[in-house]
């Protein structure tokens, strides 16, 4: 099922992150590439080159809007003068759907710029659910919620995180970007079998899926974005696809980036997957509801 | 009457985390272990800022697991909250660093997030508060501090015009009908005006000259020669200078002002109308009756409109 309301009913293909070391190659030779995902804050700008860039980017291209720092599980409420560059970027873009990260990052005003992971409590839930809500109505766009890599767990958590995952947007009535890569490395971290956490997310609210490389450590993986994707992770693709259906899927590749050929060939992989998945003619993903209490 | 129970001691964060208000105290005492400056080996430091047990905070509020122990999981993100301001802070600014030296640097810029942690959502802006803070804190910077604010000031001068708005031009079209008495003209929001005490923009010139030398850039030449050649940029001697930092073709650029043209300009950024803006900059008399005066002026004009720095209102 590739087009649904979480995706602004649209069906995408294979898409690359859009990255400076790539900026003049794209503006010069104007590859096929089938759409390009956007850092939104890269471009919440007045003006000037980034803006430039953008504007010949989607002379050619469509492109769709990726936050790092909407910050949905943070306590505080969203803010003000944040939200209202983001709208004129949605705007200027006309992206057909808008995601960031199921983590929180800010407390009172001030910012850590990375993603932190979510105590998986229902209080928690019910707090991130009504931001992603205020964010959805304000932007007027439909929203999907990635899930990260993590490397901390709290004590205070009462459920897993697929389940705190679902939580939120059953609760928010929003989309997934379900990021195959974050699963991965996040079940290595914490001892759980990754398959358990896509077999019970709502497939139905797959609005996008991530793919991307992980960096080995003695004790712990982490999501470094450098590399291309390891085996383990196409595995758990293919799986994804097998249950969610045709996705919009993205390659990110944000250090030691390569040469655009390179990066590209590597999101074309997928392609192999979302051939299959087409001729199998998945049915569209059934409506899940939450086992758990309101 | 009951006898009072010893105080309990305080949890580094809540239990349980039933409401919203639960969910802001934890992530502020996860927040306060995260923030928390790195040892000088760049380890979570073993004691908190109120002279706690990092170890026994931290395992109130993060699980260990069969690999690593609750310190060593929030140790992750410590390290990489450290690293990323420090990294972004170190690109944005190479004059700060080559007066100081990268060590120097180091420590006035965790000094500075200390005081001033981002409150903005883009690293773009981390450098904004630099220039105030070596200013409240010269101890970081001594005996360089009147050179280290010119410098903070000019770096993030070129963060303001890189992505500032550009307005449509304004053009000779625009003076039809203009009382000029009363005319005012408007800046490009991207252009920054600056009045230093020292030659930062041939300094700066000359760093970047000198690393893209070490990096090859511009040179065959092995490595061993290159280092030769690219022999450390000295400190620059006080000198005051106007600086214009602008953007062409999407471009940084630094342009030399007069002292007479950057007070033009500012008393044009401060609204002035043109007029006055002129007395502001001018003097009242001159030898020669203005003539070469006002061939100066017109010159200044020209440029500046070949260069874009007029917009309209």
């Amino acid at each position: 099922m590739p087009a649904n309301p979480y995706n602004g009913y649209t069906d995408y293909g294979i898409g690359l992150g859009l990255r400076v070391p790539h900026y003049d190659h794209i503006l010069s030779e104007k590859p096929t590439v089938d759409w390009f995902e956007i850092i939104s804050e890269t471009f919440m700008v007045d003006g000037g080159r980034p803006l430039e860039v953008l504007d010949r980017i989607l002379a050619q291209y469509r492109v769709v809007q990726h936050g790092v720092s909407l910050y949905f599980g943070s306590a505080d409420d969203p803010d003000r003068e944040h939200l209202k560059r983001l709208k004129a970027l949605t705007k200027r873009t006309k992206t057909p759907w808008l995601s960031d990260h199921l983590c929180w990052g800010s407390v009172d005003g001030t910012y850590s710029h990375d993603l932190l992971p979510m105590p998986y409590t229902l209080a928690a839930a019910k707090r991130t659910a009504e931001k992603i809500r205020m964010v959805r109505d304000y932007l007027e766009l439909p929203i999907a919620v990635e899930n990260v890599s993590s490397y901390t767990e709290f004590h205070v958590s009462e459920m897993t995180e697929w389940e705190f995952l679902s939580e939120v947007v059953e609760r928010a009535d929003c989309g997934i970007l379900l990021d195959v890569n974050n699963i991965y490395v996040s079940s290595k971290n914490h001892s759980f079998d990754p398959y358990d956490y896509i077999n019970n997310v709502p497939h139905h609210r797959v609005a996008q899926m991530h793919i991307a490389g992980h960096t080995k450590f003695e004790k712990y993986l982490l999501d470094t974005h450098d590399h291309p994707v390891l085996d383990p992770v196409w595995k758990l693709y293919a799986h994804a696809i097998r249950l969610c259906g045709v996705t919009a899927t993205l390659l990110e590749w944000d250090d030691k980036i390569p040469s655009f050929q390179e990066v590209h060939d590597e999101a074309l992989k997928a392609n192999q997957f979302i051939a299959q998945a087409r001729e199998a003619k998945i049915p569209a993903p059934k409506k899940t509801s939450r086992a758990r209490a309101r | 009457m009951k006898p009072k129970s010893p105080p309990r001691k305080k949890r580094a964060a809540p239990a349980r985390v039933e409401s919203t208000r639960d969910l802001a105290d934890l992530q502020k005492a996860v927040w306060g272990l995260v923030s928390q400056p790195l040892s000088a080996s760049n380890r979570m430091r073993p004691r908190t800022r109120d002279g706690r047990s990092t170890a026994k905070a931290v395992g109130e509020i993060v699980k260990p697991n069969d690999r690593l122990t609750s310190f060593e999981r929030l140790e992750i993100y410590n390290r990489m909250y450290w690293f990323r301001v420090l990294d972004s802070l170190y690109e944005d600014c190479p004059g700060l660093r080559a007066v100081l030296g990268d060590r120097r640097f180091m420590r006035l810029a965790e000094a500075y997030l200390q005081k001033y942690p981002s409150r903005s959502f883009t690293l773009r802006n981390l450098p904004a508060r630099l220039e105030k803070f070596i200013g409240e804190e010269p101890r970081w910077t001594r005996p360089h501090t009147a050179l280290c604010r010119d410098l903070a000031r000019f770096e993030w001068a070129q963060v303001e015009v890189y992505d500032g708005a550009a307005l449509p031009l304004f053009t000779v079209e625009h003076l039809r009908g203009a009382d000029p008495a009363k005319l005012k003209l408007s800046l490009q929001p991207y252009l920054q005006l600056l009045e230093v005490g020292y030659p930062v923009d041939d300094f700066l010139i000359a760093i970047k000259k000198r690393e893209a030398l070490l990096r090859g850039d511009a040179s065959n030449a092995p490595t061993g020669v290159r280092a030769e050649k690219a022999s450390k940029v000295p400190r620059p001697k006080r000198e005051r200078c106007a600086i214009a930092v602008h953007r062409l073709n999407g471009r940084i650029y630094f342009k030399r002002l007069e002292p007479a043209a950057c007070r033009v300009l500012l008393a044009i950024r401060a609204g002035q109308p043109l007029v006055r803006a002129l007395a502001a900059g001018l003097p009242a008399r001159s030898a020669d009756g203005g003539a070469a005066m006002a061939a100066q002026v017109q010159g200044w004009f020209a440029s500046w409109m070949q260069l874009g720095w007029f917009c309209q209102r």
